[in-house]
């Protein structure tokens, strides 16, 4: 094993995840401190600090270019993929640092998970194969284990009754809102235990989006998830605690309930009844 | 630039301004029937009843728009308070109307000779009401606190009124029809003096976002963001 | 809106049209004159003798171009193991390695080479590797087809490649699959089709080189039995007997255009085939 993966539960292991053993019930998933995201000298996010509660849904929400979505892939270190972002601070996934030297980014991406705005099933691929893709290219390749995963990532992500006559179909074949819950099931089959949506439900319909919410309800039982989103309606149904970043920075982080109904920042304030933004 | 929907809000406030000057009117032409046995004024009373109800109507059609757009934070606040303010101004024109109604029976017969303070305790639930009311137009959630305590001085007075009427009722049997129309018209006037006093708990809760209802003190505040 | 407005405006449209029309059908001529005179002129020669027999001697009547048939073969295979790794691993790494900087040279050089005239190939292979070979050879021929192959293999490669949307890459690395895995698995799956596509046609161009070819794989009128000897290839067969006096060359030069062009034309419908849509999506 390369060196430091050591202290990382092994994700290629076939553990279900009752045996993972439970971090401790009020112990946050992540803890983020003084968090900084430059794109070459451009200052992104400035200093955020905030703690996502384990098996809860937070929300992020703020006016467009206000680094929500930066803020979100730096929790798995997506914004590496931009060659000029460097990032300060530090970020721990239940206690582990995911910046340290000695981890790998994929190590941490199998750990936390990922779901776009757009939905991006592999065109060259079924239903199935895009499910198990990632189990797949990871080393897994046991019929029995992969079919499991299968139908049990397809039932959570609250699809598998309507495709399973048709596994082998491709998977462009699906409507727009199923072609996005197949993402969420092939976040979902490599077992991650933080599931990140950058605005899964915004190219959707109303019915495809409300199915989408109550999923994420329904999925914050086993996960913990972090949604970006513009749309406060949803942050206020789908989400416990939200967090309202402007220009860079974090504004005001609490309950939904409260943000919502009882802010504590006049921004927030401002931005929640629509006065800009 | 004020949005499409801050102008419905302000809309709201408007109409429930115009409904409040409208109970206050009628109260005040009540208490003024009774105490001058003007028969007149206590028919009209009765009769701008009918335009707080309608006033109550178009207010909660309003409010039901303005959830549709499903407002947040302070406006939410505001529209789930005018409901509520509307409806308490709506019982206070129904007491108006009960007190104008005991106030068109008296006049009829011949007045009764008793010293109770019925106008004082009018002006106490009168004042309650304009207090309450001008809270709300200010935001000043710390004036709406201050209301909260005169209810029960207006409690008191009232116990003390009823407890003369029925001394008086005791010695003179003659009067007990006239007397019991004395005690219906404070009781109106307490029942008002406590729906100006929802009012007030209201204003607190759509300045400071706190629910001070059935609460134990009531005088403690913490302050809340200008909405 | 008045009428004399409309009819004008209906009458300019009409000119358009007609204009574009015109234009499209000149463009198609050329392509029809040409098939036209090769199946004229090249049809009635195509026999069993002309697909099986070598080249006979000077003068005499008859033979065919069998050797030259198998030679181009040859050459665009030797091409293609050449051209194939080579500028698809190349067009993988613009696509998605490599600096910003750099992949601006890469592919600055990649484009004046694809517009190097073809003779220069020629005369460049034959400095590199007829001369030290001490001969012309099969091996120099597929060399510079080959080499001729690269920068557009290449460049067709990572325009492909960059056709690929940016999601699929990132919904696969979001996955934790490294990095160069979703780049074969997912990224070049995904645009395998317009590769091959690329491959093909680049195979097809240089299929019909002929200057390069003579300075390096030379021609031959008997088989060539090593890859070191030189070799016949239909361009080569076909510029030769039509430069040459008999008129039964000239014949055979016609039916050996019009085979290569077939062999060009097959290739190009077999590729519109193969990357048809074969899905009607839902919407």
């Amino acid at each position: 094993m390369p060196p430091g993966e050591e202290q990382f539960i092994p994700q290629t292991r076939l553990e279900p995840r009752s045996e993972l053993p439970a971090p401790a019930a009020d112990a946050p998933a992540l803890t983020v401190r003084n968090l900084s995201v430059y794109f070459g000298a451009n200052h992104v996010l400035k200093q955020v600090s905030l703690d996502i509660a384990a098996h809860a849904v937070t929300a992020i929400i703020g006016p467009s270019g206000c680094g929500k979505s930066t803020f979100l892939r730096a929790l798995n270190r997506m914004h590496e993929l931009t060659p000029e972002a460097h990032i300060d601070g530090e970020i721990r996934l239940f206690g582990d640092d995911i910046y340290s030297r000695q981890v790998e980014p994929v190590v941490v991406r199998r750990r936390v998970g990922m779901v776009f705005q757009k939905s991006n099933p592999f065109p060259t691929m079924s239903v199935a194969e895009n499910v198990t893709v990632g189990l797949r290219l990871n080393g897994i390749r046991g019929r029995k284990v992969l079919a499991e995963r299968t139908e049990q990532s397809l039932r959570m992500a609250a699809l598998w009754d309507e495709v399973k006559d048709r596994l082998h179909a491709p998977a462009v074949s699906l409507s727009g809102g199923q072609q996005q819950r197949l993402c969420i099931a092939r976040a979902l089959a490599v077992q991650p235990e933080v599931l990140l949506m950058d605005e899964p439900a915004s190219a959707l319909d109303p019915l495809a989006t409300a199915r989408i919410e109550d999923l994420i309800v329904q999925l914050k039982k086993d996960y913990t998830i972090v949604i970006v989103t513009h749309n406060m309606q949803q942050a206020a149904r789908a989400s416990d605690y939200t967090a309202f970043l402007y220009l860079g920075e974090l504004v005001e982080f609490g309950t939904t309930t409260k943000i919502f109904t009882n802010p504590s920042q006049k921004r927030t304030e401002d931005y929640v009844t629509g006065r800009f933004g | 630039m004020e949005t499409h929907f801050e102008m419905e809000l302000d809309s709201l406030k408007q109409r429930l301004l115009l409904m409040a000057s409208h109970a206050e009117t009628a109260v005040n032409q009540a208490v003024q029937a009774f105490v001058q046995r003007d028969h007149d004024l206590a028919l009209r009373v009765k009769e701008d009843d009918r335009i707080i109800d309608q006033f109550e109507i178009e207010i909660d059609d309003l409010v039901i728009q303005l959830l549709t757009k499903a407002p947040l934070a302070a406006n939410l606040r505001l529209v789930t308070v005018a409901m509520k303010i509307s409806q308490n101004l709506e019982r206070i024109g129904d007491e108006a109307s009960k007190i104008a109604k005991r106030a068109r029976d008296l006049s009829r017969e011949a007045p009764v000779k008793i010293s109770v303070d019925l106008p004082r305790m009018a002006a106490m639930a009168l004042g309650m009401v304009k207090a309450a009311l001008d809270s709300f137009v200010n935001r000043d959630p710390a004036a709406a606190r201050a209301i909260i305590p005169r209810d029960k001085e207006v409690d008191a007075l009232n116990k003390q009124i009823h407890e003369a009427l029925a001394r008086h009722m005791v010695a003179h049997p003659d009067t007990i029809g006239r007397c019991l129309n004395w005690m219906v018209a404070a009781k109106s006037l307490e029942r008002i003096a406590d729906h100006a006093k929802n009012v007030a708990e209201e204003v607190v809760y759509l300045c400071e976002a706190q629910d001070i209802r059935h609460a134990a003190g009531k005088n403690q505040g913490s302050p809340a963001p200008a909405a | 809106m008045t009428a004399p407005n409309h009819r004008w405006r209906q009458f300019k449209s009409a000119v358009v049209q007609v204009l574009t029309l015109a234009c499209a059908i000149l463009v198609i001529t050329p392509l029809v004159l040409v098939f036209y005179h090769l199946v004229r002129l090249g049809f009635s020669s195509l026999n069993w003798a002309f697909f099986t027999q070598l080249p006979r001697a000077e003068g005499e009547v008859g033979g065919g171009m069998a050797n030259a048939i198998a030679g181009t073969f040859i050459l665009l295979a030797q091409a293609a193991l050449v051209g194939l790794p080579i500028g698809v691993l190349g067009g993988i790494y613009l696509s998605e390695y490599g600096s910003s900087h750099g992949n601006w040279w890469i592919r600055f050089a990649a484009d004046i080479l694809n517009g190097v005239p073809s003779i220069i190939w020629g005369i460049v292979v034959y400095a590199l590797l007829v001369v030290p070979m001490h001969g012309f050879s099969a091996l120099a021929g597929g060399g510079v087809l080959g080499l001729m192959m690269i920068p557009l293999v290449m460049r067709t490669t990572e325009e492909v490649l960059q056709l690929v949307p940016g999601g699929y890459r990132e919904a696969a690395l979001a996955l934790g699959i490294a990095k160069w895995k979703t780049i074969v698995q997912i990224v070049v799956r995904t645009a395998l089709k317009g590769i091959v596509t690329g491959v093909l046609l680049a195979l097809a161009r240089v299929a019909g080189e002929t200057a390069p070819l003579l300075f390096t794989a030379l021609g031959n009128q008997y088989w060539a039995h090593k890859l070191t000897e030189p070799i016949a290839a239909m361009p080569l067969q076909i510029f030769i007997y039509a430069i040459g006096p008999y008129d039964d060359q000239h014949r055979q030069a016609w039916a050996g255009a019009l085979v290569l062009l077939l062999l060009i034309l097959a290739v190009n419908i077999g590729v519109r085939f193969l990357t048809r849509d074969r899905f009607q999506k839902p919407s």
